[in-house]
């Protein structure tokens, strides 16, 4: 091989390696991409990772819209995670507050992570919380049992042809990662 | 240029001299004939193993009812199965074919970075035998499926940081592998060989080598996190910790979809140098297949959630990923009426290369059309990780990728040792294959249909009739294989002793550069680049 290719050659090598890093580095920049376009979008049923302010809405006395409640137990946590009601049937823009029961069964302290998912995941925007065990980590001391609020309202905005929404919690547990 | 200043030149040049004696000839080599080599009995060794796991999920799955392995162990051998065959035997396979054929089919002495197509190969060689290694470790081999999905990957036991890093040695290999080919291609062809004057396995190459770059290092990337979620705290994918496991999702697919088209482009090349030759007609639509091998490695990139129809996706998500994908089959379209218009009042003969090659199209196409099936979200619903998808993967695979490594084999061992396969036995080996492939994968469609799961070691009784006759295909299709392997020793060991011409098959010198070459090949081949640039196939 003459010098000349010799040279064509490590330089393609060059910039050939460099594009195989910047997709490296693409492969993590899809992270924040994909929250950004969750959150453009608002698919993925992400909600809100904090309290917002109660803020008054005309309430939709004909309209009714039923909130059903999922509870589960991430890798079989050992818990007991359950939700007062199954389902409620709500007035868009009048305030409701549901209870949860979440027990340790464990000897130790455990530290637990209730993720929130909301299904329709269009519907998540229109769905409010002013307060939630969701939004900090709960400790519980050996076997203790709580029971814990959510409070809640439907934006009256809500698009028409939403009539059910689920709200899904998952405990997780954190203790080990402490 | 003179011979005499072309020595001269080489004279820094370690592989100017002939090969090295004993077994130091293979490890240090730098030749491209036997790096490709290298490869190719490689990829075989893998095939073999890979087959060995799949006869160990056929047997168990051959009654209802836990017979032979523990379920932990059957879905390690579903996973290590699909990734000893994609890393180990296929991509491997498809890398020793261009290695030996890209410099001849270009008029190149050789690989442009010798010395790192070595570094790849034994890089390949780790990688896989790190993989191999998960099996005897505690807690076993990964048993997540080949998709490593988060949270259930996570579970694995000691393996997984070594199952991670195989991939990342994998991946450094097969990127090296493809900088190497893209700057022979670019940089090494010989004067008059212009662009659309390379043999198309040439093209398709070259493509796939741009694929290769692309997305081995986003897989790379997605492993990583996997790691570092279980050993680092962080939560990419963790959904305590603010993560997604969707996210990984969509990760994978953005490599893994390219990468199914990562194994079948160079299938589309081979096929497309085979046909011709025994059709004794130019190829069809020579520059239509460039285009569309080039418009399907564009698509391959904005089509991955087609595999994630179920994960909850927006209606909007649904049908874009549904259209898009719909679009893939105008190109795959275009290249199958290709195939058929070469072949279209040629004439034709019915060696074993073409015989593998002509099943590829018809039983690929198959593969295509449920394909084009699950490519309809609604349906998809209903065929998601069924047994259905596995017919069409194993379709497109196996009487595709693996025929064509088969047709592959024989259309050039001649080449390769100066000897003339058995043409009975090979033919022998065809028919056996074809035969059984179906029987293997044809009840398959019906099983999915009527609702079997995949990875699953049992299943409900209604699933036993074809669940056994798919085990008996195969039984025989990995009985078969082993023709293959009598067949490659026996033509290396000097075949039928019968003297094989320079061009082997007829005319063939009009569609290849590396059939106006001595057969065997020598060790070094156009240290002098040629004159002559055959367009037959254009
Ligand atoms: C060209 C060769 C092809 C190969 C090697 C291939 C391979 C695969 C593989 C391996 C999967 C399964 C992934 C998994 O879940 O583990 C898959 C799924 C799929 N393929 Fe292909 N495919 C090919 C062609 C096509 C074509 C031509 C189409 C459509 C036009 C297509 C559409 C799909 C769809 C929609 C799925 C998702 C199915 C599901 O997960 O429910 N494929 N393919
Ligand atoms: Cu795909």
């Amino acid at each position: 091989m003459n010098n000349d290719i010799k040279q064509k050659n490590i330089k393609l090598l060059r910039t050939l390696l460099l594009v195989a890093v910047a997709m490296f580095g693409f492969g993590f920049a899809l992270v924040p991409l994909y929250d950004v376009l969750c959150e453009i979008t608002g698919l993925n049923g992400k909600v809100e990772g904090s309290a917002v302010k109660e803020v008054v809405y005309t309430v939709d006395k004909d309209r009714e819209i039923t909130v059903e409640f999922m509870t589960s137990l991430n890798e079989s946590a050992p818990m007991v995670f359950r939700s007062e009601m199954k389902k409620i049937k709500v007035h868009p823009g009048e305030y409701y507050t549901v209870n949860f029961y979440a027990e340790n069964l464990t000897d130790k302290i455990m530290v637990a992570q209730a993720i929130p998912s909301i299904s329709p995941g269009l519907a998540a925007e229109y769905f409010k919380k002013t307060e939630c065990f969701c939004f900090t980590e709960q400790t519980f001391k050996p076997r203790e049992g709580r029971t814990m609020p959510v409070r809640f309202v439907v934006n009256p905005d809500l698009p028409k042809q939403y009539k059910t929404i689920t709200l899904a919690y998952t405990f997780f547990d954190n203790t080990k990662t402490q | 240029m003179s011979a005499v200043i072309a020595e001269h030149d080489h004279h820094d040049d370690d592989h100017a001299h002939g090969p090295e004696k004993g077994l130091l000839r293979w490890i240090v080599t730098t030749n491209h004939k036997d790096i490709g080599t290298l490869y190719l009995v490689f990829a075989l060794t893998m095939f073999f193993v890979g087959g060995a796991m799949a006869m160990v999920i056929r047997a168990e799955l051959f009654e209802p009812g836990l017979q032979f392995v523990e379920p932990q162990f059957f879905n390690s051998m579903t996973t290590m199965h699909a990734l000893v065959m994609v890393f180990g035997a296929v991509m491997p396979g498809f890398v020793g074919l261009a290695n030996w054929m890209i410099p001849m089919m270009i008029g190149a002495p050789d690989m442009a970075l010798p010395r790192m197509n070595n570094m790849s190969f034994w890089m390949l060689v780790a990688g896989v035998l790190l993989l191999a290694s998960t099996l005897f470790m505690e807690g076993g081999a990964p048993a997540s499926g080949w998709t490593l999905y988060p949270p259930l990957v996570l579970q694995t036991g000691k393996a997984l940081p070594f199952a991670i890093f195989s991939v990342h040695l994998l991946g450094i290999s097969s990127i090296m592998g493809a900088i190497n080919i893209i700057a022979t291609i670019f940089n090494m062809r010989a004067p008059g060989m212009t662009l659309m004057k390379m043999p198309l396995f040439v093209w398709t190459w070259l493509i796939t080598a741009f694929l290769l770059i692309a997305v081995m290092p986003v897989f790379a990337g997605a492993v990583t996190m996997l790691l570092t979620d279980k050993f680092f705290e962080t939560s990419f994918f963790n959904a305590a910790g603010g993560g997604d496991p969707v996210l990984y999702q969509h990760i994978f697919w953005f490599f893994g979809h390219p990468e199914v088209y990562i194994m079948i482009l160079p299938t589309f090349g081979v096929a497309s140098t085979i046909i011709p030759v025994f059709a004794r007609k130019p190829l069809f639509g020579y520059s239509s297949m460039v285009y569309a091998t080039a418009s399907i490695a564009f698509l391959s990139f904005i089509v991955w959630a087609h595999h994630m129809f179920t994960v909850g996706m927006p209606i909007a998500g649904e049908l874009y990923f549904m259209y898009a994908t719909m679009l893939i089959a105008i190109p795959t379209g275009v290249k199958v009426f290709n195939w058929t218009a070469t072949m279209w009042k040629g004439s034709m003969t019915f060696e074993t290369p073409m015989l593998f090659s002509i099943a590829f199209v018809v039983l690929f196409t198959l593969g295509g059309f449920t394909g084009l099936m699950m490519s309809i979200a609604p349906s998809d619903f209903q065929y998601h990780d069924t047994y259905f998808i596995v017919a069409h993967f194993h379709y497109t695979l196996v009487p595709a990728s693996v025929f064509i490594l088969m047709a592959a084999g024989y259309y050039w061992l001649p080449k390769w040792t100066g000897h003339m396969y058995n043409e009975k036995i090979g033919q022998l080996h065809f028919w056996l294959s074809a035969v059984s492939v179906n029987i293997l994968f044809f009840p398959q469609h019906f099983l999915g249909l009527a609702g079997m799961p995949r990875r699953i070691p049992d299943y409900a009784v209604q699933f036993a009739d074809w669940n056994m006759i798919s085990s008996i295909g195969g039984f025989i299709f990995g009985a078969s294989q082993l023709l293959f392997l009598y067949i490659v020793i026996d033509t290396v060991r000097g075949g039928t002793g019968e003297k094989v011409s320079d061009e082997v098959w007829e005319d063939a010198h009009k569609h290849g550069l590396e059939w106006t070459l001595p057969s065997p090949a020598p060790y070094h081949t156009f240290t002098t680049p040629p004159t002559v640039i055959p367009t037959e196939h254009i």
